[in-house]
């Protein structure tokens, strides 16, 4: 299968609020709190910004890296648990802001925080199987945790966006896997505002046990080890479990850090394996290798094997920001604001 | 075509007038006109309605009928026109009415305006006066109406050295102006430190930059100049008037510092009045914003582009100073039910022309020039009008 | 706001479509049947072109009085902004604050939520400009 990314891009909003501040609205210790996730930031969207917005600015960033004619995207998927439309598709709102429409498939994703990766598995078989030139996989979220809840330190908002093909590709993906079981860790009910979740039953069962699994899966099929990738990026609900699950799997710190945003951005959900892997991709020299795991509760996961190329200098430009450049950002709100912005007062 | 002249004219006191509906003041103001002009409603051959957004305010379109119906004259079944132009609207209704009768069409005709803006919140009603501007490409994105005057203004103090005190003199002055006006919203002097310090709208326009919402209503009534002595001893002839479009979108314009509407309806109007600017000896122009009142004095040539704020300012634009503008106190004391606000000011004149204003009367009047926008200047309307006794 | 009435507009309002006169060159924004220069020569030869995504501030303001759909986001600024080597159009500038904007700023485009009539109806999308990369 010789399917890979032939360019990528990614948008995170500028606002961010400290766990502290709202530790400090609900009466707990947001200090502790911040520790306990290791999360000193997440990103906030500003009031004109969803899942859609965030989506269209990934995909277009994608496209200034890259020389193609938008008509040649033959599939675009976003995959998000925060569409702004119950029935609508954010698909076709990608599709027409870059001029990709009409002639082409289009679909909305939704497995909590690894719709992206699954959009990028899809994309892979319509490329592969000469069904599309090109397809656009997005993973984007503007994720809400409930009032006080300990979701609410870090579920935040960002997104990132892939274009598979066969073509100009700049890092192949040399093989994916998934591991998927019936675990209800966490989900939210249609109509309901807020997710719910399972406590501690999100790590053992499901975090863990996915992610593990999925990524010893790989191993064993790639032959592979840590010590044959420069880096590896796992799916990030907090600061902490991604670096367990990275020791466990015997990766170093080293390895980890670049992909390892949620310290500064929180949560991204769908966003957050796939803006990982973009700021690997900023920054990685030809021929590293790159392991990704993904996880969305309910619960999966789905793993890469991706091998930089040469071309990757190609996709280097001063058009769009870093996702580093993204990351970085001292636009602070409030508590107040950050209710505000996110529709949580009553009007 | 025939020299036509007005014969009597009426208004309602400015303000929010919370007790009247659009019917009432609408016909106060006519009535008035009439009883002013000593006809009755069987002399009437046609009337023209100036008003903007009655659909939008009131939920009332198809004005002009009702305006004739409340007015006693459905059994007459005369006709009935609304004409709109957005803030131009009474004026514009002025220039059809004129050019009916010019024509030998009628002979007697009312030209009215109203607006009855405050039966609608203030939000709402000020997203309604944004429907003036480019509803498609400015309101949507997210440009008010007075935010569109705002950019003007930071582009005249950015080339012309304009500054917030200069504009916040028109303001003091209007309302001075105002306090003398029996018809006012206004009817209260302010200082330059209240404008300045008052509540931002649209930066750097506050909030006494801005002309206030207003329920009113204004009216004329018109006839051939050779029969006008027959009504009054005081005619006062329609000497010349223009008026021009321009794009509706503030963006499209040439130059936001100027309104090209403006500058062609005036050259078209002294043209028409063979007179020069010089000659007129007071002007009510369409001051919704204090910007906009140094625009127009400068657009009408009565001072040198970029000139506006320090006239203003030096008080050469007071009563009876150099030109006397806005002796009504504008649409910023005076009040702008915007339907009304064209016509107002043809009051106005009237009133100043025949030596009616007392404490606000201009020494000698002779001539007097009104000029009325339609949006961000897609339509500018200026009158001009001389004594003909 | 009825629905067909934005979303007819879609093009120009993801993708900055306008339209150059066959005729003069001249570019308009949004789309024009007709050239205000050239009248009767222009019609048909209207062609359909995309703009700049940047441009510079001609003027601006800072809205503090804001229409329902902008209520979440004041104060903020709205421009008058000159596209590169076009024309001009209107549009709020997001991401600094709006103090930073300044007459001459360079602004690139960027796609935002426009406003929706209630919060069960459609979204409308659309440009917003935000500061270029080289004024952050």
């Amino acid at each position: 299968m010789d399917v890979g990314i032939v360019s990528y891009g990614g948008y995170i909003p500028r606002w961010r609020i400290k766990p502290q501040d709202i530790a400090k609205t609900w009466g707990v210790d947001g200090d502790a709190i911040s520790r306990g996730l290791n999360i000193v930031s997440k990103s906030v969207p500003s009031p004109d910004e969803d899942v859609i917005t965030i989506s269209v600015e990934a995909t277009r960033n994608l496209l200034k890296k890259v020389q193609i004619d938008p008509k040649d995207i033959g599939a675009i998927y976003v995959g998000s648990e925060s569409h702004p439309y119950a029935v609508k598709p954010t698909a076709t709102v990608v599709a027409e802001a870059i001029e990709a429409s009409p002639d082409l498939t289009a679909a909305d994703y939704e497995f909590a925080c690894k719709a992206g990766t699954a959009a990028i598995q899809t994309c892979m078989g319509l490329v592969a199987s000469d069904m599309v030139k090109y397809g656009i996989a997005v993973g984007s979220d503007t994720s809400q945790g409930a009032p006080g809840d300990p979701l609410e330190y870090s579920a935040s908002a960002g997104g990132a966006a892939f274009l598979l093909g066969k073509e100009k590709v700049v890092a192949k993906i040399n093989e994916t896997l998934s591991y998927t079981t019936d675990t209800p860790d966490f989900w939210r009910r249609e109509g309901q505002t807020y997710p719910k979740h399972g406590g501690r039953f999100t790590g053992e069962p499901a975090y863990f046990k996915h992610v593990l699994t999925c990524a010893k899966n790989l191993f064993q099929r790639t032959g592979t080890g840590p010590e044959d990738y420069q880096y590896a990026v796992f799916h990030q609900p907090n600061g902490k479990f991604p670096v367990s699950a990275g020791k466990k799997l015997g990766f170093s710190i080293d390895q980890i850090k670049t992909g390892l945003l949620v310290p500064r951005i929180g949560n991204t959900y769908s966003g957050a394996v796939l803006l990982g892997l973009a700021a690997i991709l900023d920054i990685a020299d030809p021929d590293e290798r790159v392991f990704v795991v993904g996880y969305g509760s309910g619960a999966g996961s789905d793993a890469f094997d991706i091998t930089v190329r040469d071309e990757i200098e190609n996709t280097r430009t001063d058009k769009c920001p870093t996702i580093e450049e993204m990351v970085e950002s001292n636009n602070f709100v409030d508590y107040a604001t950050y209710a505000k912005f996110r529709g949580k007062i009553l009007m | 075509m025939r020299d036509v002249a007005i014969i009597g004219v009426g208004d309602t006191k400015f303000g929010e007038l919370w007790d009247r509906s659009f019917r009432d003041i609408g016909i106060e103001a006519g009535l008035e006109a009439l009883e002013d002009a000593g006809i009755t409603g069987q002399q009437i051959d046609a009337l023209f309605i100036g008003n903007m957004s009655a659909g939008k305010f009131i939920e009332q379109e198809h004005v002009a009928a009702l305006v004739a119906d409340y007015s006693g004259l459905s059994p007459r079944h005369i006709p009935a026109y609304r004409i709109e132009a957005a803030g131009a609207c009474g004026a514009a209704a002025l220039a059809c009415a004129h050019m009916s009768v010019s024509s030998g069409t009628y002979n007697i005709v009312v030209v009215g305006g109203a607006e009855k803006m405050t039966d609608v919140g203030d939000t709402e009603a000020a997203e309604i006066l944004s429907a003036t501007a480019d509803q498609e490409w400015e309101s949507v994105f997210g440009a008010t109406f007075a935010s569109l005057y705002a950019m003007m203004a930071r582009r005249h103090m950015h080339e012309y050295g304009t500054t917030r005190e200069q504009m916040a003199a028109v303001a003091v002055k209007n309302h001075k102006n105002g306090s003398l006006n029996p018809s006012a919203q206004y009817q209260r002097e302010i200082n330059k430190d209240l404008v300045l310090g008052a509540p931002p709208v649209a930066e750097p326009l506050g909030l006494f930059d801005c002309a206030p919402l207003s329920d009113g209503g204004a009216a004329v009534v018109l006839c051939p100049l050779d029969v006008a002595k027959k009504f009054t001893d005081t005619p006062i002839k329609i000497a010349g008037y223009g008026q021009a479009s321009d794009t509706l979108a503030l963006h499209d314009r040439r130059d936001i510092t100027t309104m090209d509407a403006t500058v062609l309806a005036a050259k078209r109007a002294l043209h028409n009045a063979k007179l020069a600017t010089k000659d007129v000896d007071l002007a009510e122009v369409h001051d919704n914003f204090t910007i906009t009142e140094i625009i127009a004095i400068e657009d009408l040539g009565f001072f040198e582009k970029g000139k506006g704020g320090p006239a203003s300012e030096e008080g050469r634009t007071a009563l009876n100073a150099e030109i006397s503008i806005n002796t009504s106190g504008g649409l910023k004391a005076r009040g702008q039910p915007v339907g009304a606000t064209g016509l107002a000011q043809v009051v106005e004149v009237f009133r100043q022309l025949q030596g009616d204003c007392g404490d606000r009367q201009v020494d000698g009047a002779e001539i007097g020039l009104t000029h009325s926008l339609g949006g961000t200047g897609a339509s500018s309307v200026v009158h001009i009008f001389r004594r003909a006794d | 706001m009825g629905i067909p009435r934005f979303w007819r507009e879609t093009p120009s309002r993801y993708n900055l479509i306008g339209t150059k006169c066959g005729n003069c060159g001249t570019i308009h924004f949004p789309p024009r049947v007709v050239c205000p220069s050239c009248h009767r020569k222009s019609i048909g030869k209207m062609e359909r072109i995309h703009l700049s995504n940047e441009g510079t501030v001609v003027s601006y303001s800072i809205v503090h009085d804001a229409p329902h759909s902008f209520k979440m986001q004041k104060p903020y600024a709205i421009a008058m902004i000159e596209l590169e080597g076009c024309c001009r159009l209107t549009a709020p500038i997001i991401d600094c604050d709006p103090s930073d904007v300044k007459i001459g700023m360079k602004v690139e485009a960027t796609f935002r939520k426009l406003g929706e009539q209630e919060k069960d109806d459609v979204i409308h999308y659309g440009y917003k400009f935000r500061p270029a990369r080289s004024e952050r």
